[in-house]
C-alpha cells in the first residue's frame, strides 16, 4: 500500500469519524485544531486505524499522531 | 407509552430473575433482544426467556458468555452484531451474591462477586462501547440500594454495587459527548430467586423497614429500565434511579 492509498483510506476514516468532508482532509490537517477532534475522537480514529491497517498502536505512540500526515507515516512505518 | 420499536438490546444475566423481566419488558416495547446467560446450567432458563420474547413477535438470541471474562464479552457482542447488525441498548444486569460476615468472608467470595458484578459491567460496556458509539446507545447498569446503604454480610456485594455507581457516573461523563447515556438503577428488595433464598426472618425484617410495606417485583425494576432506554430518558445521564419502595 503506497502513501496515496493510505491517505485515501485515512480520509474516509477521518471523514466518517469526525463528520468532515473527505476533500477537506489533507496531509497537513491537524486532528484537533483543524478537524475538530477531541481526545476521545482521536482514540476512536486510532482504534479504527489499528483495525483497518492491521497495526497495533501503543498508548505511548499516541502523542506522535497529531496530523493526518503523521498518522499516514506512522501507519506506513508499522506496515513495512 | 414507552416505545423501542426497531431497537436492539443486550441484557446480561437474562436467563432468570430481574434480567429476564427486563428482557421481556424491552421486547414488549418493540425491541429485539439478545439474552446473555452465564453457563450451560442456565441454558434451559435462557431458552424460556427466548420463548417469551418470541411469543411477543420479537426476535431473540441467546448468547452464553462469562461476563467476568473480557474476551468472552467481546465474542458475545460480535455475535449480537452479526445477528442484528447493531446495538442500541446495553443492560448490565448479571450479578451474584456470596454473603458472609466479614470475619468469615473468604477472599474467593470477594473476588467472585467483584469479578462478575463490577468487572463484568466494565467488560460488557467496554466490549460494546464502539458499537454503541455508532448508535448513540444507552447503557443501563443494575446496581443496588445495598451499594448506597451497605449491608451486614454483604461487604463484597455492596462494594461491587457501589463501584457500579461510580463507573456509571464516569462513563456518563466520558461518553456523553458521543450521545451515549449511562445510568444506574438501584433496586431495593425485589422478589427474585436471589432474595427468595433468604431466611424468612431476614425477609420479614426487611419488609418492616419498607415504607410501602411490600417487596418490589422484577417488573418494577424493568419499568425503570424502559424509561431510561426509551426517548423519555434522553436527557438523563449519570443518574441513579432508586427503586426500593422507600427502603433507603
Amino acid at each position: 500500500m503506497n502513501d496515496t492509498e493510505i491517505l485515501e483510506q485515512m480520509k474516509s476514516i477521518v471523514s466518517a469519524k469526525l463528520g468532515v468532508e473527505a476533500s477537506k482532509v489533507s496531509m497537513d490537517s491537524r486532528f484537533m485544531e483543524d478537524l475538530g477532534a477531541d481526545s476521545l475522537g482521536l482514540v476512536d480514529i486510532t482504534m479504527e486505524l489499528e483495525e483497518k491497517f492491521g497495526v497495533s498502536i501503543p498508548d505511548e505512540d499516541l502523542p506522535k499522531i497529531t496530523t493526518v500526515g503523521s498518522a499516514v507515516n506512522y501507519v506506513k512505518s508499522k506496515m513495512s | 407509552m414507552v416505545e423501542l420499536v426497531g431497537k436492539v438490546a443486550l441484557v446480561t444475566g437474562a436467563s432468570r430473575g430481574i434480567g429476564r423481566e427486563i428482557a421481556i419488558a424491552i421486547a414488549k416495547a418493540g425491541a429485539d433482544v439478545a439474552i446473555n446467560y452465564p453457563f450451560e446450567a442456565e441454558f434451559e432458563n435462557a431458552k424460556e426467556t427466548l420463548h417469551q420474547i418470541e411469543v411477543l413477535g420479537r426476535k431473540g438470541l441467546i448468547v452464553e458468555a462469562d461476563v467476568s471474562n473480557l474476551a468472552s464479552c467481546e465474542e458475545m457482542v460480535k455475535k449480537v452484531s452479526l445477528a442484528f447488525g447493531r446495538l442500541e441498548i446495553l443492560v448490565n444486569n448479571a450479578g451474584i451474591t456470596a454473603d458472609n460476615l466479614l470475619l468469615r468472608m473468604k477472599e474467593s467470595d470477594w473476588d467472585k462477586v467483584l469479578s462478575i458484578n463490577l468487572k463484568g459491567t466494565f467488560n460488557c460496556t467496554k466490549a460494546a462501547l464502539r458499537t454503541l458509539m455508532d448508535t448513540k446507545g444507552k447503557i443501563i447498569n443494575i446496581s443496588s440500594v445495598i451499594g448506597i446503604m451497605g449491608n451486614v454480610g454483604q461487604a463484597n456485594y455492596a462494594a461491587s454495587k457501589a463501584g457500579i455507581i461510580a463507573f456509571t457516573k464516569s462513563v456518563a461523563k466520558e461518553m456523553g459527548s458521543r450521545g451515549i447515556t449511562c445510568n444506574a438503577i438501584a433496586p431495593g428488595f425485589i422478589e427474585t430467586p436471589m432474595t427468595q433464598a433468604l431466611p424468612e426472618q431476614v425477609r420479614a425484617e426487611y419488609l418492616s423497614r419498607i415504607p410501602l410495606k411490600k417487596f418490589g417485583t422484577p417488573e418494577d425494576v424493568a419499568n425503570a429500565v424502559l424509561f431510561l432506554a426509551s426517548s423519555l430518558g434522553n436527557y438523563i445521564n449519570g443518574a441513579v434511579i432508586i427503586v426500593d419502595g422507600g427502603l433507603s
